[in-house]
């Protein structure tokens, strides 16, 4: 079976100001679909960068990538909004909530562009139950603590059914209690429904959830030892 | 759910909103006070030269048709008109500017009131001396006279005699001989009015002055004439006038929302990031823009109306002498269209930027 995401020695330099900084030199990957992959590596080895490579949200200067049979350098910018929309889910690191909605507002608003609307469908609501943020969805982000926010994000991420699930750092915030529950459901996710899940991780404990554990190291993917 | 988001992004800066919203509520003050200030002084002036009662209206050579000033003619004159076929009555005024746009008329009493029916009374009564002076409700009210009070104009003492219901003409009247005086006018006229016996003959009457060699030069009007020239585009420069304000509303509603698209479009980089992330178009971007930008222009025009008709009543009930106003209905869409062109124009920029910009580049700003 062709693998949902593929890259081909990716590289990609940030130009800020006068000066370049190599962020990724030359990755090569590949995840079959319904995989759960976690990647580690230091700080500033490039693991966000390939996120946002995979999600569309920026452009690469070489190399290739292919997700779910679209390579996206050859992908106008309405089929790039449309791979954002229907193909993967995006937790951000710094979770990126939007200030002026509630919980709620927020994952309405990704389902809306995802081109849903109506009430939320059943085993979503189990999700929103199993992340324990059911009784915090009328608050706006301002007054979620940072752990409550991460598991609204997650939840924004899930809310279009995406075919990837692009999770960066997702237990960052949490006790270990709701970091079990958030791994919990992952892992329950990739198991019921063949969902492909990314997850970036520092946490050995939680990368260990993953199927296979992808290494990287300035800018490139390096096996494990 | 774009709707909630946009409401609740103009909820989220309250203030600028307001402050925008007040902003271009103040330039559709401003055209529509501009308009019904136009509109009511004209409608004022109609209704007192209607007030007259005369048929025909007739100016000496040289003058414009709605100024009432300026150029003379003799007082005999009169003597002639009387003998004119169908013309039962005749009289005529001489006016005086006092300062601003405020006039003296000096009146023949007993002429003026044959012709345009007796004085309503309010206080006092008619002239009983040279020195007395009438004056309508409006001027009273403004100047706070009442009917035994001295007023100074044209450097002469006065007597208010008496308070009049407004409508018949002038503001103030005083007898005719004794403005020619102050003025050194003696015998002389600034307008001529005609009572026919019959109103119907009105052009018949006008085609026959009109041939008499002794008259070339004056302009003679029907009364609908006379009034038809009471309107905007005949007033000259008042339509200028008016482009012009319009103009600066489009150029300080354009700035103004300018203003407050770009720093929301800076201040909101990130947002605009996280809504790219999460699958919206460019199209979307500017969408959501463009519908703050159209609340704001809807709200501005609406605060905009309602100020102007404080300003109205303000107006017509503070200097009511001086300045008219009316409430202009038909102008609203036209300051709508005014606000919304120059809100949406400003949003233009703003718009396309936060459009163009690379999500990610958006999603790391500070
Ligand atoms: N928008 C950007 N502009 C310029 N440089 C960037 C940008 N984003 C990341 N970088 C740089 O690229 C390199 C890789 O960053 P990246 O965020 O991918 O690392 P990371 O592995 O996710 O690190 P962390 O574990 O701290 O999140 C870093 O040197 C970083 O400074
Ligand atoms: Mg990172």
């Amino acid at each position: 079976m062709e693998p949902i995401i593929a890259v081909r020695d990716l590289r990609k330099i940030y130009h800020v100001g006068e000066v370049d900084v190599h962020a990724l030199r030359g990755v090569s990957m590949e995840v079959p679909r319904g995989e759960f992959v976690s990647i580690v590596g230091p700080s500033g080895s490039g693991k966000s960068t390939l996120f946002h490579v995979i999600g569309a949200l920026t452009s690469i200067t070489s190399g290739q990538v292919i997700v779910d049979g679209q390579d996206l350098s050859e992908l106008s910018d309405s089929e790039r909004t449309r791979l954002r929309r229907q193909k993967v889910g995006f937790v951000f690191q710094r979770y990126n909530l939007l200030p002026t909605l509630t919980a709620l507002g927020n994952i309405e608003i990704a389902r809306y562009f995802g081109g849903k609307s109506g009430p939320l469908e059943k085993d979503f609501l189990e999700i929103l139950r199993l992340l324990g943020i059911e009784h915090r969805l009328h608050h706006k982000p301002r007054a979620l603590s940072g752990g409550e926010q991460q598991r609204v994000a997650i939840a924004r991420a899930l809310v279009n059914r995406p075919a990837i699930l692009l999770a960066d750092e997702p237990t960052g915030n949490l006790d270990s209690e709701n970091s079990e529950a958030v791994l919990s459901l992952l892992r329950d996710l990739n198991h019921r429904f063949g969902q492909t899940i990314l997850m970036i991780t520092h946490n050995p404990e939680a990368a260990a959830f993953a199927d296979r554990i992808i290494q990287m190291r300035d800018g490139r993917v390096v096996q494990p030892a | 759910m774009i709707n909630r988001l946009v409401i609740e992004n103009l909820k989220h800066r309250r203030l600028r909103t307001v402050l925008s919203a007040l902003s271009i509520g103040f330039q559709v003050t401003m055209i529509l006070a501009v308009a019904g200030l136009s509109r009511g002084m004209l409608e004022d002036s109609r209704n007192r030269a209607k007030g007259v009662g005369a048929d025909i209206w007739i100016k000496p050579p040289g003058a414009s048709a709605i100024s009432l000033t300026g150029a003379s003619m003799p007082q005999s004159v009169l003597r002639y008109f009387r003998e004119v076929p169908h013309v039962k009555l005749a009289t005529g005024t001489a006016v005086q500017p006092i300062g601003g746009i405020s006039t003296i008329t000096g009146i023949d009493y007993g002429e003026f009131v044959a012709m345009s029916g007796p004085f309503r009374f309010l206080d006092g009564g008619p002239f009983q001396s040279d020195d007395d002076v009438i004056v309508d409700q409006y001027y009273a009210e403004q100047q706070k006279l009442k009917a035994g009070d001295t007023v100074t104009i044209l450097n002469h003492q006065w007597r208010v005699c008496g308070v009049v219901e407004p409508g018949k003409l002038a503001r103030l009247f005083v007898r005719l001989h004794r403005l020619q005086e102050l003025t050194n006018s003696e015998g002389k006229l600034n307008q001529a009015f005609l009572k026919l016996d019959d109103p119907a003959r009105a052009q018949e009457v006008i085609r026959y002055l009109k041939s008499q060699p002794e008259l070339t030069g004056y302009s003679i009007y029907s009364i609908e004439e006379f009034l038809s020239m009471f309107s905007m585009s005949n007033v000259p420069g008042l339509q200028a006038f008016i482009y012009v304000i319009i103009g600066l509303s489009l150029i300080i509603g354009f700035l103004v929302v300018g203003l407050t698209m770009y720093t929301t479009v800076l201040e909101r980089t990130r947002e605009i990031g996280i809504l790219k992330a999460l699958g919206a178009s460019p199209l979307d971007i500017v969408g959501i823009l463009v519908r703050e930008t159209v609340v704001l222009a809807v709200a501005g025009w609406i605060t905009g109306i309602l100020l102007s008709l404080g300003a109205h009543w303000a107006i017509n009930t503070q200097v009511r002498a001086n300045l008219q106003s009316e409430i202009v209905p038909d102008w609203w869409p036209i300051a709508l269209a005014v606000s919304l062109i120059a809100s949406l124009l400003g949003a233009l920029y703003p718009g396309l930027r936060a459009a163009r910009q690379d999500a990610i580049e958006a999603l790391s700003y500070e």
